[in-house]
């Protein structure tokens, strides 16, 4: 049963937002906006009120970590957003008791290295499935998006001893090493873009003698650096975050070689009570301040590429 | 995968790295632990009562924020920035903010004559915790919807105004349709992930060997690894992988089967 939905009529239409990724994140115009918006005015204030108040439930838990970081051991609990004694020493604390430094620089190489590898291998990929034109090409691709309905949990074994067949466990390279192979996400995501880009212009390079490699390389790459930027941002970020694969990988290691997530789950552990420690939250609450303040940093200078390729997740669907 | 699907028909032996075949018996052995069970129940509950509060939550955010126009902007990046937390972050954070006694949130709740529940203790409040903690994280969900309202023909709704149609009405008869494709891939995306909730379980109950914690807490994920990396006995947690996987592939057949009765597609006529 499909709902009966009245088509628009024809003649000059919306502006359509191309399936190709496009940065600019798509925005209607004005006139369309305005007949969106709640006529009446307490429609207005009631929408206003409602945004403000999310906005606020969003962001108290920063307010309130900002403020916990900064506070002596017995005021953490009394949830001040302005401590009552001011503390800024619990940083040098934390700075003295966890190699705080080292797990950020963990996580920082690890997390380039993962968000490099994956956004050449998933582009390369992606423009063999943009440009040739073979058979069993269409199922081919089904196979790599199917590959994201499976859950991590299934290959995580696998691939685990895979690693240990060759050896490499304990180093870092099994935390970036699967990207190699792309990741069907960004390889839909590359696709999408490399299919918007005009045949015409490849066919043009092919004339001039360019190699199939040149025309990746030359004229699909500069092209699509927009969407090549989300798939970087999108790997860094899932990287920086990834605790289960640091847990498999690293956890053995000394305390040195965490990455910023394992070391969270270590504090933790550290300073809490059941565990020997003193309850010294205060410093668990500075360290994920430090660890989730390079996210905030990406997230400032790259918000677009953030929210446009999330938009496109869903577009696809 | 294919890998996988031996390992869990065998017993891996972590000392030589031999894989010998044993058949059925982990399977078998599945049926035979009730902390599969347990934990698969903990999934269930969660995965229920998460998807469907993602959906309302960053649904009625998306409506809010496209209504707004001017400054939608502003919020939008506002409500995003929780998503850029990692989770471990998300998880001690509220691991004090959820403190049953003086946490921030109990104590809000006062102000309301409320006696806020031992969130993190007692086990009836620990999956409706971590919830609390997904839902901040929504905005990535509300993302979609937002681009999916985007795209809806602002002349759909002049007409429905025109033969006198309210606000519930062009709700249910257009944007939910004319959304339904978003609506459709958040559902899948969201219950695939909650199938394998991880971190947080694991920074706030799990992290800690030696530490007893609550069994409301064990969710599938946890104990597939801590069957694998902890006990080591790899063709057990590869048949809970294998059992994972069929349970996920046979809930996202249903929602395909469901959805396309309703799914409304811009291409079709």
């Amino acid at each position: 049963m499909s709902m009966p939905i009245p088509r628009p009529a024809r003649g000059p239409q919306p502006v359509r937002v191309p399936d190709t990724v496009a940065v600019t994140v798509p925005q209607h115009s004005r006139w369309r906006r305005n007949l969106a918006q709640p006529r009446t005015l307490a429609g207005r204030i009631a929408a206003a009120v409602l945004l403000v108040a999310f906005g606020l439930l969003f962001l108290y838990p920063f307010a309130w970590l900002v403020a916990a970081s900064l506070k002596p051991r017995g005021e953490v609990f009394d949830n001040a957003l302005i401590p009552k004694t001011f503390t800024p020493g619990n940083y040098a604390e934390v700075w003295n008791q966890l190699p705080l430094l080292s797990w950020m620089g963990n996580s920082i190489g690890i997390a380039l290295l993962a968000a490099t590898t994956v956004a050449v291998s998933s582009s390369i990929v992606a423009f063999g499935f943009a440009y040739f034109r073979f058979p069993g090409r269409g199922l081919l691709f089904g196979l790599v998006l199917a590959t994201m309905m499976l859950p991590g949990a299934v290959t995580m074994i696998p691939i685990y001893l895979i690693w240990k067949e060759t050896g490499l466990l304990g180093t870092w390279v099994p935390l970036w090493g699967m990207n190699l192979f792309g990741s069907a996400f960004y390889i839909f995501l590359q696709r999408q873009f490399f299919l918007g880009l005009p045949r015409e212009l490849f066919e043009a390079a092919r004339l001039d003698g360019a190699s199939y490699w040149g025309l990746f390389w030359r004229i699909a790459m500069p092209l699509s650096i927009p969407s090549f930027i989300i798939v970087f941002l999108f790997e860094f970020q899932a990287s920086w975050n990834n605790l289960q694969a640091a847990l498999i990988y690293l956890n053995a290691g000394s305390v040195d070689e965490f990455t910023a997530p394992l070391g969270i789950a270590y504090a933790m552990t550290k300073y809490s009570p059941t565990a020997g420690g003193h309850g010294d939250y205060q410093y668990v609450m500075v360290a994920s301040l430090i660890i989730t303040l390079p996210m905030l940093i990406l997230f400032a200078f790259g918000q677009r590429y953030f929210i446009e390729g999330v938009a496109t997740q869903g577009r696809k669907g | 995968m294919v890998y996988s699907l031996y390992i869990s028909f065998s017993d891996y032996n972590l000392a030589t790295n031999v894989a010998e075949p044993i058949g059925l018996e982990n399977y078998a052995n599945l049926f035979d632990d009730p902390r599969v069970g347990v934990s698969l129940a903990n999934t269930l509950f969660y995965a229920v009562l998460a998807v469907p509060l993602e959906i309302i939550v960053a649904l009625f955010l998306a409506i809010l924020l496209n209504r707004v126009g001017r400054g939608a902007g502003v919020f939008r990046t506002l409500y995003y920035l929780p998503k850029m937390t990692p989770a471990v972050a998300t998880a001690s954070m509220f691991f004090l903010l959820l403190n049953g006694n003086n946490g921030a949130v109990n104590q809000f709740l006062r102000l309301f004559g409320i006696q806020g529940p031992q969130w993190l203790v007692d086990p009836a409040w620990v999956k409706p915790s971590i919830v609390i903690m997904t839902l901040w994280t929504v905005a990535g969900t509300m993302v979609i919807f937002l681009a999916a309202l985007n795209t809806v023909p602002v002349e759909l709704y002049e007409v429905a105004s025109l033969d006198g149609a309210g606000p519930v009405r062009k709700f249910l008869a257009i944007t939910l349709p004319m959304i339904s494709g978003a609506m459709f891939f958040n559902v899948i995306v969201l219950s695939i992930a909650a199938f394998q909730v991880f971190d947080q379980a694991y920074v706030l109950f799990w992290r800690d060997q030696s530490n007893s914690s609550p069994e409301a807490s064990l969710f599938y994920a946890i104990y597939l690894f801590q069957q694998a990396f902890r006990q080591f006995d790899f063709g057990f947690a590869a048949a809970m992988a294998w059992l994972l996987f069929v349970i996920i592939l046979i809930i996202t057949v249903i929602q395909v089967k469901f959805g396309n009765r309703f799914v409304y597609y811009e291409g079709d006529r």
